[in-house]
This record gives C-alpha cells, sequence and structure tokens, in this order.
C-alpha cells in the first residue's frame, strides 16, 4: 500500500517539477508547483499510517502555507499581466544581475 | 731622497724633525672652519643676488624689454656686488690659509690636527663626525685651491662681466671652492666624499652654465653621469674599509693598516683597485676620461679652476691621502701608474691633433693627470703632488690664456658678426702682435709644461720621471721599465703638441680675417694681472722642491735654492708611513736608472730634448700652410684617427651607451609595459572574464533557474545516496 501511494507521489512531483521548468504560463507554472506541494503531501500522508500521526499534522501546515502562497502569488500574476498584458514568463526577465 | 726611513712614521718622522734640527712649539690652527665657511658664506650672498637678479630679468621680459636688462645702462647692484663678494671671500679664506700655513711652518706638526665639530650619525658601531683635518698635505691643497680660486675668481671678474647670469656664475664658483675645501680638509672618508660629490655636482652645474644650449647641458650630464662610475667604487671601497677597521676616520684606518693589513694582501688590492676607479673617473683618467674634454663646454675659468686646477687632481690627492693603502698594495700602486702611463701618451697623442685651443689643453691636462698618476702610483707621493701643485699653475695659467684669446676672438668676431668658431686656432694666428702679454706668459707656461728647465714643470715631471725609471730594481720592473719609457715619450709630445699650440694661435700670419683683426684686443688688466701672477708662479713654483742632485749642479744654482726637497720634508709626516712600507718591503730605488746615469744626468737630458723638440716643432709648425678652418679640408689617415680621439666616444657610445639604451628601451617596452603591465592587466581581463561567464547563467527567467535549482537537488540527493 505505502509502494502504491510513494509511486503516486513521485509521479506527481515528476510531473509538477516538469511542468516548472518547461511551461512558460505563470498560472500553469504555478499549478504545477500546486501539484509538487500535494505530492509531497501524499508522501506525508502515506508514511503517517506507520510513522504516526506528525505527517498528517504537517500536510496542514503545507496546506496553510500553499493557501497562502497562492494568495500572494495570484496576486503578483494579477500585478504583472495588468503591466504586460500577459502572463508568460518569458517577459520577465528582470531577475538577474 | 737622503732621509733617513723607518718602517713606522713616527719614528721615521721624529727622525727627520731631528735632521732638520729645530722643533718648533705645538702647531694652533688658525680659524679652520672659517676656510671653508667663507665661500659657501660667498655661495649664499651670490644666490639670493642671482635669484633677485633673474626675478628682475623675468619681469623685464614680462613688460616686453630685453632679457638683457642691465646693457647700454648702469649696471645694477645686483651685478656690481657679486664683483666684490665673489673673489672677496676666496681671498679672504686664502689669508687666513695663508696665517695657518706659516704657523704651521714654524711648528713641529708630526700627526694631524683634527678638529670635530660635531657628531654628523653614529648608528651602531659607525660614528662619523663632521670632522676638519690639518696636516701637510691638506695644507698644499688648500693653499693651491684657495691661491688659484683667488686668480681665477679675478680672471671671471673681466671674462664673466658681461653675462647674464653673473651673479648666478659666482655663486656656482664660490659654491666650488667649498666643495673642493671640504674634500682636502675632511677628516674622514665619508667628509672627503661629500666634498667628492660636491665638487661634482658644481662641474655638472658650471659645465652646463650656458643650459639653454642643449649641447653644453649634455655635456654637464655626461660629467655627472660617467663620474658616477667612477663614485660607485669610492663608495664600495669605503664600504670594505670601514669593514675592515671599524671606521671610516682617515687617523684610524692609516694607524691601524700597517698592522691590520697583509702587505699584498687581497683585502687591500681590491680597496686600492676600487680608490682607483673613484680616482679615474674624478681625475678623467682611462677608462672614465671621456667626459673631461666635452666639460670644456663651460665658461673657460671655470676649465681653468675645476678642469685643470683643483677638481680633477682630487683622485691624486685622495691617493696620496690614502698611500699607506697603495703601499700595501703593490698591484694596487702599480695599476695606477699604469692607468696614469696609459693615460697619459693617449691623451698627448690626441692632443697633437685638435684645433679647438680648449680642446687641446683638455687633453694636455687629461695627459699631465695621468703623470700625476705615475708619481702617486710609483710610490713618489710627493712627486705627485709637486707636479699637481705646478700643473695647477701653468695649467689654469694656459687655460685662463686661452680663455683670453676666445675673449679677443670672440669679441672681434661678434663687431663683424662673423660666425667663425672663436676657439678654432685655424681661425688665429699671428695674435702675439695684438695680445702681446698674454702671448708670453702663455709662452712661459708652454716652456713650464714642456719641462724646460728652470721652469716649474721641469722640476715636478722630472722627478716623476726619475722614480717611475727608478722602480725598475724592484718587483713588476718591466711594467715600471715600460712606464719611465712611456713617461718620457710622452714628455716629448707634449712639447709638441703645445708648440704648436703656440705657433698656430700667436705665430705666423693672421687669419681672422683683416676687418676683424682691427677688433683684436689685449685682454684688461683684471685678466693680465692673474695671468702674470700665475706666470711668476709657474717660473719658479718649482724651485719649492729641486732634488738635492740636480741643487747642486749648475741647474740649482750650486745649492743656492733655499728650498732644496722641501715639498718632500714638508710631506714627510703624511706619506712617510707609505714610504717606509714600500722601502720594507719592495725595497729602496730611489738612485737607480733603468738606463744607467744619475738624476742630473737625465734632467739635463729630458731638459735639452724638450728644447730641442719645441724648436723643431716650432719650424715644422711654422712651416705648414694654415688655412682658416672653413677652408681646411677634413683630416685624413692617421690624423683624423687622432682628431677623432680614436673613436673611443663613439666606441662607448657603441659599446655601452647604446647597449643601455636598448636594454632601458627593452626593459621598457617589453619588462615593463609587456610583463608586468601584462600580469597587472591580465588578472582584471581574468576576472572580467569569468564575472561575464558567470553572468551567462543568470538569464533572468524563472525556469532556468528552477532548472539549475532541480539540478542542483539532483546532485545533492545523488552524492547522499551514492
Amino acid at each position: 500500500m505505502l509502494t502504491e501511494a510513494l509511486v503516486v507521489s513521485a509521479v506527481l512531483f515528476v510531473v509538477g517539477t516538469f511542468g516548472v521548468l518547461v511551461r512558460r504560463n505563470a498560472i500553469i507554472m504555478f499549478l504545477c508547483i500546486e501539484l509538487q506541494l500535494n505530492a509531497a503531501n501524499l508522501a506525508f500522508v502515506a508514511f503517517s499510517r506507520h510513522l504516526g500521526i506528525d505527517g498528517q499534522i504537517f500536510v496542514f501546515f503545507v496546506m496553510t502555507v500553499a493557501a497562502a502562497e497562492a494568495a500572494v502569488g495570484l496576486a503578483i500574476i494579477i500585478a504583472i499581466f495588468r503591466h504586460y498584458q500577459t502572463v508568460s514568463v518569458d517577459n520577465f526577465n528582470l531577475l538577474k544581475w | 731622497m737622503t732621509l733617513p726611513l723607518g718602517y713606522f712614521g713616527m719614528q721615521a718622522g721624529y727622525e727627520v724633525q731631528a735632521a732638520q734640527g729645530g722643533a718648533g712649539e705645538a702647531f694652533e690652527p688658525f680659524l679652520p672652519g672659517l676656510v671653508i665657511l667663507l665661500p659657501l658664506l660667498g655661495f649664499l650672498l651670490n644666490g639670493a643676488l642671482a635669484l633677485a637678479a633673474s626675478r628682475r630679468s623675468a619681469d623685464a621680459v614680462r613688460g616686453g624689454g630685453e632679457l638683457d636688462f642691465f646693457h647700454g645702462k648702469e649696471r645694477p647692484l645686483t651685478h656690481v656686488l657679486p664683483t666684490w663678494i665673489g673673489p672677496g671671500v676666496i681671498g679672504l679664506a686664502f689669508v687666513i690659509v695663508l696665517v695657518n700655513f706659516f704657523r704651521m711652518l714654524g711648528a713641529d706638526l708630526q700627526e694631524p690636527i683634527v678638529r670635530t665639530y660635531w657628531t654628523w650619525m653614529a648608528t651602531g658601531t659607525l660614528q662619523v663626525d663632521a670632522a676638519l683635518q690639518l696636516d701637510q698635505l691638506s695644507m698644499v691643497m688648500m693653499l693651491v685651491v684657495t691661491g688659484v680660486s683667488f686668480l681665477i675668481h679675478i680672471f671671471s671678474v673681466g671674462y664673466m662681466g658681461q653675462d647674464q647670469g653673473y651673479p648666478r656664475y659666482f655663486a656656482y664658483l664660490n659654491l666650488f671652492v667649498f666643495f673642493m675645501l671640504t674634500l682636502v680638509m675632511g677628516a674622514n672618508f665619508l667628509v672627503l666624499f661629500v666634498g667628492w660629490e660636491g665638487v661634482g655636482f658644481c662641474s655638472y652645474i658650471l659645465i652646463g652654465y650656458w643650459f639653454s644650449d642643449r649641447e653644453k647641458a649634455d655635456a654637464g650630464k655626461k660629467a655627472f653621469i660617467v663620474n658616477r662610475i667612477g663614485d660607485f667604487g669610492f663608495l664600495v671601497a669605503m664600504f670594505f674599509i670601514y669593514t675592515a677597521f671599524g671606521t671610516l676616520n682617515f687617523t684610524g684606518v692609516f694607524d691601524a693598516a700597517p698592522s691590520t693589513l697583509v702587505y699584498g694582501g687581497g683585502l687591500v688590492t681590491a680597496i686600492t683597485l676600487l680608490l682607483l676607479l673613484g680616482a679615474t673617473g674624478k681625475s678623467a683618467q682611462i677608462p672614465l676620461y671621456v667626459w673631461l674634454p666635452d666639460a670644456m663646454a663651460g665658461p673657460t675659468p671655470v676649465s681653468a679652476l675645476i678642469h685643470a686646477a683643483t677638481m680633477v687632481t682630487a683622485g691624486v690627492y685622495m691617493v696620496a691621502r690614502t698611500s699607506v693603502l697603495f703601499a700595501l698594495a703593490p698591484v694596487g700602486g702599480l695599476s695606477v701608474a699604469l692607468i696614469g702611463a696609459a693615460t697619459a701618451l693617449v691623451a698627448a697623442t690626441i692632443g697633437l691633433a685638435q684645433y679647438d685651443i680648449k680642446k687641446v689643453l683638455a687633453y694636455s691636462t687629461i695627459s699631465q693627470l695621468g703623470f700625476m698618476f705615475i708619481g702617486v702610483g710609483v710610490g713618489a707621493y710627493a712627486a705627485g703632488i709637486f707636479h699637481l701643485m705646478t700643473h695647477a699653475f701653468f695649467k689654469a695659467l694656459l687655460f685662463l690664456g686661452s680663455g683670453a684669446v676666445i675673449h679677443a676672438m670672440h669679441h672681434a668676431l661678434h663687431h663683424t658678426h662673423n660666425h667663425a668658431d672663436p676657439q678654432d686656432m685655424r681661425n688665429m694666428g699671428g695674435l702675439k702682435k695684438f695680445m702681446p702679454v698674454t702671448w708670453i706668459v702663455m709662452w712661459i707656461a708652454t716652456l713650464a709644461i714642456a719641462g724646460i728647465w728652470p721652469f716649474a714643470g721641469f722640476f715636478s715631471k722630472d722627478e716623476i720621471i726619475w722614480y717611475a725609471g727608478a722602480r725598475a730594481a724592484g718587483t713588476y720592473g718591466a711594467w715600471f721599465t715600460l712606464i719611465w719609457i712611456v713617461a718620457l715619450a710622452t714628455a716629448m709630445i707634449t712639447a709638441v703638441y703645445m708648440t704648436r699650440l703656440m705657433i698656430m694661435t700667436f705665430h705666423g700670419a693672421n687669419r681672422t680675417g683683416r676687418e676683424e683683426a682691427r677688433h683684436l684686443h689685449e685682454a684688461p688688466w683684471v685678466m693680465t694681472i692673474p695671468l702674470m701672477i700665475l706666470a711668476v708662479l709657474s717660473v719658479f713654483g718649482g724651485w719649492v722642491n729641486v732634488p738635492q742632485d740636480i741643487a747642486e749642479s749648475f741647474m740649482g744654482g750650486f745649492g743656492l735654492l733655499p728650498m732644496t726637497e722641501w715639498l718632500h720634508e714638508w710631506l714627510y709626516p703624511v706619506v712617510g708611513v707609505a714610504k717606509g712600507i714600500q722601502v720594507a718591503n719592495a725595497g729602496d730605488f730611489s738612485h737607480y736608472s733603468p738606463a744607467g746615469g744619475g738624476e742630473f744626468t737625465w734632467a739635463l737630458m729630458s731638459t735639452l730634448a724638450a728644447l730641442v723638440v719645441v724648436l723643431i716643432s716650432a719650424r715644422v709648425v711654422g712651416a705648414f700652410k694654415i688655412r682658416p678652418a672653413s677652408e681646411s679640408p677634413e683630416p685624413t689617415g692617421v690624423k683624423k684617427v687622432l682628431f677623432k680621439k680614436y673613436y673611443v666616444d663613439e666606441i662607448y657610445d657603441g659599446l655601452v651607451v647604446q647597449p643601455i639604451l636598448k636594454a632601458s628601451r627593452f626593459a621598457w617596452k617589453v619588462i615593463d609595459a609587456g610583463v608586468v603591465d601584462g600580469i597587472a592587466n591580465g588578472l582584471g581581463h581574468t576576472a572580467r572574464a569569468m564575472g561575464w561567464f558567470g553572468s551567462l547563467f543568470q538569464t533572468g527567467s524563472v525556469n532556468t533557474y528552477a532548472l539549475f535549482l532541480a539540478i542542483g537537488v539532483l546532485v545533492i540527493l545523488g552524492v547522499i545516496a551514492f
């Protein structure tokens, strides 16, 4: 049972990582990050069956932080969209030097 | 030489004193410090006047006026006062020296009087005092320096009177005398070295006195740079002396030398050879003589004072001063004599083919300095100093006389706007009619330098040649025989080139041009009086030291001369120790002649030979058809080689100057601009390139950063896992 859950978690995480690396749409990248977080959550929950309640408590923390992050992140994306009229990350390359 | 000689100077000295039969009271120096302070005072006063004068002429030029602001008008105070201050301080110094001299004459002085004024430096074991030393040797030098300087200062009043920089000239001249007196009065090597460097500096500023002329400024630089090579040797010699003795004081070094140093040992030989290198620089000997002919670019009285009578004899003085060391190093002494002989011959032959009157005298000076080197080299220190003294008289006279000639020529050519060279003897001729006084005194000096009895040069030169021959009986006899032959030959060549100079300048037809000849005139009295005084000295100056053998013959008035062997006895307390060392180790050969015959015979023969040479060359040169410089053909053959001074300047240029220039350019272009700057710039470029490369990873794109992050995580995980 644990093995299947971890395989699903790993698949989800790889899909999320892949999405972050290759997609250019900020919203999609954001979704992919959520996917990675939830892959981690799934692993936590799966382990908590054998190692105690700690993993499940941690999942709540992650969800809380993810919610806060979504609020901030979406706000940033909206601000960027208002500026550039697009949400493609190709246009946001000021983060250098 | 019939003096009793002991190994140790003290004993020998007492014996001499007993032989003289009267021990006077102790010597009490009279204001010795003032002797050197007076010229310094003159320098300060004249220097202040020179600054004031230059400010005034600068103001005049700025106001649109003439630089030559005093021309035609009354001479300003800045040009009147130096006339009195310049010669005045030197005259006062001369008087003080005279007072000291007469006190020393009446006193019994065996050990030098040292006046210590303050401690100059005290570091560790080395203590150097600012101290002056008075003994018989420094007294002779002080007399010559202040006496001849005084006459030349007076001559300068006439010669330089119309010059723009008159006060500046006297300031420099006074400063020179100050340093020269420091040189001869210093009580340790370092004070001597201060004077040594000081006179070198004064020589530099006086050669380049007319500094706006590029050639003259370069001549000054050449003199300074060539002298530096010699100074290097002197400095290293001082280091050795300090290592060996722990002191630089003359008394300390010379008292300890006979017991500290091994006779003929490596250390003392090294010291003497290094000192010799220093002497060759200052006294213009092979290989460092090349600066002196160029030094003639300075005003003629400067040539007379610095480059004939005083400064260039500093090397001879230094060898005589360190005679104890040279006596302990037979190879060092022999090297001095050999260099002197080679220089005497080479310079004399060059002098045969020069046309510039001052160039002839310059090479003559080098040649005569060579004689002095032979003298002090063969151990005849008193004879070397004797020739130094007589040479100061007749060579100063020759230079000042040539100055009077150049002065007259310059005025004549100036009046007619002729641009011919006023120093070229081919442009002169027949000047005796216009300048009778100069003509007579110049002939006196010529006979003196040619070694004709009874003029001064006869006694001094003859003595040097005699002692050189006498050494042929001892060790290195073959070398000394060679030196003896070279000296004899050079004495004859001297007679030839001097007669040639006189005939070309004063005799034959006048070649200045008719219009110019009307403006030729005798020098003013302020210039002729020093000439006459020097002429008297050139006649009688040699009588202070007539050798015993000669004094008892007709050439010495059958013993009537009161000062027979006087200078020998006078200098004995100073050079006696050296003489003693030499006699104890190499034997006393002062009565030997390599070709037989006594001192009198040789003296008689040499003076007759010189006289014959003078007469023959007068006839030969007089018979030449000499044409003015502009119409003369270029010299050819041997004459050209001599005229071009054996191409020594060219050889030095090729072997030394150009390689150094090339090496410097290499160091500049390749090592400094290439390697050193390359490393510094390379570091900068490398840092920039690395930064540029690193910046490639910062695309600004979030995806790229995420990719690096992912790769990083994978790498870390990989490291942990495996």
